[in-house]
């Protein structure tokens, strides 16, 4: 017999209510466990003393990186469900259910701003809708991302944070690798710049098409980057995987990015860059 | 000839047809009316069974053991005229990805595949058909190759995937393939792609940018393995047969959804029940691309190639 009973069930805080930041609140870093008050911690960018780098949405990357003000493009492009796809749950219910939550459209937004007077596309991953997955949205808005960079000669930067392909959309997810791909050698032969930026995670078939494809790959410190992810080469090998495997030191170590960039320098290192390929 | 779960009602007919063979050998007794009947029944009953096979077990079909891999398809289309290329001129020599300048009845090809082995030994020697980064660089070596001495290029795919091992890793599984998708964009030789048994993810797509992309009847092409897709959303390896039929992977499917641009039929039963027979249908198909493409010009070609991939993608604009 139960002493009490659960009047409502679940946790019944909404969204928009957690985003807002009150003063008493804390934040305990997941890598050295140090709690500091959440202030400080967006002050800092969302970058804890001990380096660690929290993964922070599109809007935020917009607001570090441009200078104030932006343009969205194509917001309004939304996932239909092609193959009717349904596995434990709905694919409809399942976008229902992450744009009720993250008031996104899907796992991309792109937008054209300025940094430090410079123009630029950025198309930044949205990881909170599920799970960053590319399906034909991501693809569409990328391609469509080119297209303008193309018409009004713009660099472009892409901010990768997922999980790989949207399983839910099957092959079309898969081919929106290749649709990426081929519309990047259409930027590449116009010599327009193309920045690759790969955060916390980059897996699966992102890595495995445009996150790798920039003229220059660069990462924030400390994030997942691979191709399988560590659970599957960990079963593949059967051993245990050595420390710091598929980290952003670790790639750079490999020879596959540039170099990586703590959050706090970002914007200067963005636009010195841009000026480098155009100077 | 090995049968899968779906195939034995025709078990029995077949060991009767083993026997009456054993009684014709020695001689004595003329059985071939008796032998052409049981064929017949052995056809019909092969018609009902795949007249209506699921998706999962169209999946079985493109893993059985006996069916053609790669090199046979080349050993046959090329009359054995087949020079092999290896290595990446990196790392080494990958065996799961082969490749090489072939003769087709006169005219220069270069065909590039994944290859599986047909016992333990070979099975382990070609990881599978599993390649590693130097397996899709090599396969890009080859193509720019082509390029430069302007032959067209056939790739056959079949794979459970790009291998997910420590080493890969370290030598950029994910930048190989990228690199394969962004440079095969734009190759200015006719490019053709057929899926001749497991099409599995990034590992296939590797080697899948093409002006032409052919599915065989009984094969399947998606972003992850029914068994994997299971594991990750319904938590359970016991669900591949619903994740088969989610998936849409079948070769009507596929075309049915415009993301590949043809079927080829296989024999009945499948390829493995007359290879010679879906080898011939497969050259006949090569030389009818390779003709058609070859009119075009190179920057059409290209531009084409492009487009259909752009255009590739279902979504809602409000």
């Amino acid at each position: 017999m139960k002493w009490f009973n659960r009047l409502k069930k679940g946790i019944t805080t909404e969204t928009k209510e957690k985003k807002e930041i009150k003063e008493g609140l804390w934040f305990k870093c997941p890598s050295c466990k140090k709690v500091i008050p959440i202030n400080d911690h967006v002050k800092n960018l969302k970058v804890c003393d001990c380096g660690y780098h929290q993964k922070i949405s599109s809007k935020e990357y917009f607001d570090i990186i441009f200078d104030g003000k932006y343009t969205e493009l194509s917001p309004n492009l939304k996932s239909s469900d092609p193959l009717t796809f349904s596995d434990t749950k709905k694919y409809t219910d399942r976008l229902k259910t992450s744009q009720e939550k993250t008031k996104l459209n899907d796992a991309i937004t792109v937008a054209h701003g300025k940094v430090n007077k410079q123009d630029l596309v950025i198309a930044s991953m949205n990881f909170e809708f599920i799970g960053g997955s590319m399906g034909s949205v991501v693809g569409e808005k990328i391609s469509r991302a080119i297209d303008y960079c193309l018409e009004n000669n713009i660099p472009l930067m892409i901010i990768s944070k997922s999980g790989g392909a949207r399983m839910m959309e099957a092959a079309y997810s898969l081919m929106q690798m290749a649709k990426t791909s081929a519309k990047l050698t259409l930027l590449a032969e116009a010599k327009i710049p193309y920045i690759s930026f790969l955060t916390d995670p980059t897996t699966g078939g992102v890595t495995a098409s445009y996150a790798m494809l920039g003229d220059i790959n660069i990462a924030e410190p400390g994030a997942l980057i691979g191709f399988a992810g560590p659970r599957v080469v960990k079963e593949t090998i059967g051993k245990d995987l050595p420390e710091g495997f598929q980290t952003s030191e670790f790639v750079l170590e490999h020879g596959f990015l540039d170099y990586i960039v703590e959050r706090k320098n970002l914007k200067e290192t963005i636009a010195l860059q841009l000026k480098m390929f155009k100077n | 000839m090995i049968l899968l779960d779906f195939e034995k009602p025709i078990e029995d007919l077949l060991k009767q047809l083993t026997k009456l063979e054993e009684v014709e050998k020695e001689g004595n007794i003329d059985v071939s009316s008796a032998k052409a009947e049981l064929e017949k029944k052995i056809n019909d009953k092969r018609k009902e069974i795949t007249k209506n096979l699921t998706p999962w077990q169209r999946v079985q079909l493109s893993r059985h053991p006996e069916r053609p891999y790669t090199l046979d398809y080349i050993k046959y289309i090329t009359k054995g005229k087949f020079i092999e290329l290896h290595g990446d001129r990196t790392v080494k020599d990958d065996k799961a990805m082969i490749g090489g300048f072939g003769d087709v009845d006169g005219k220069t090809v270069m065909f590039i595949g994944q290859q599986k082995g047909t016992n333990t030994k070979t099975r382990q020697y070609r990881n599978f058909g599993m390649a590693n980064p130097e397996g899709y660089r090599k396969a890009l070596r080859l193509m720019k190759l082509a390029e430069k001495f302007d032959k067209p290029i056939v790739t056959f795919i079949d794979t459970p995937g790009a291998y997910p091992g420590l080493e890969a890793e370290e030598r950029g599984q994910g930048e190989a393939i990228a690199r394969n998708l962004f440079e095969m964009s734009k190759l200015k030789v006719p490019v053709i792609c057929i899926i001749i048994g497991e099409g599995a993810s990034g590992g296939a797509l590797g080697i899948g940018v093409g002006d032409v992309v052919i599915m065989l009847e009984n094969t399947w092409y998606s972003v992850i393995s029914p068994e994997s897709c299971s594991s990750i959303l319904w938590r359970s390896w016991d669900y591949k047969i619903d994740a088969a039929n989610a998936l849409k992977l079948t070769s009507a499917d596929m075309k049915k959804n415009g993301l590949i641009d043809c079927v080829i039929k296989e024999p009945l039963g499948g390829a493995h029940v007359n290879p010679e027979k879906m080898f011939a249908t497969v050259k006949t198909a090569i030389k009818k691309r390779i003709k058609e493409l070859s009119e075009l010009s190179k920057e059409e070609l290209v531009k084409k190639r492009i487009e259909k991939f752009a255009n590739m993608g279902e979504f809602i604009e409000e």
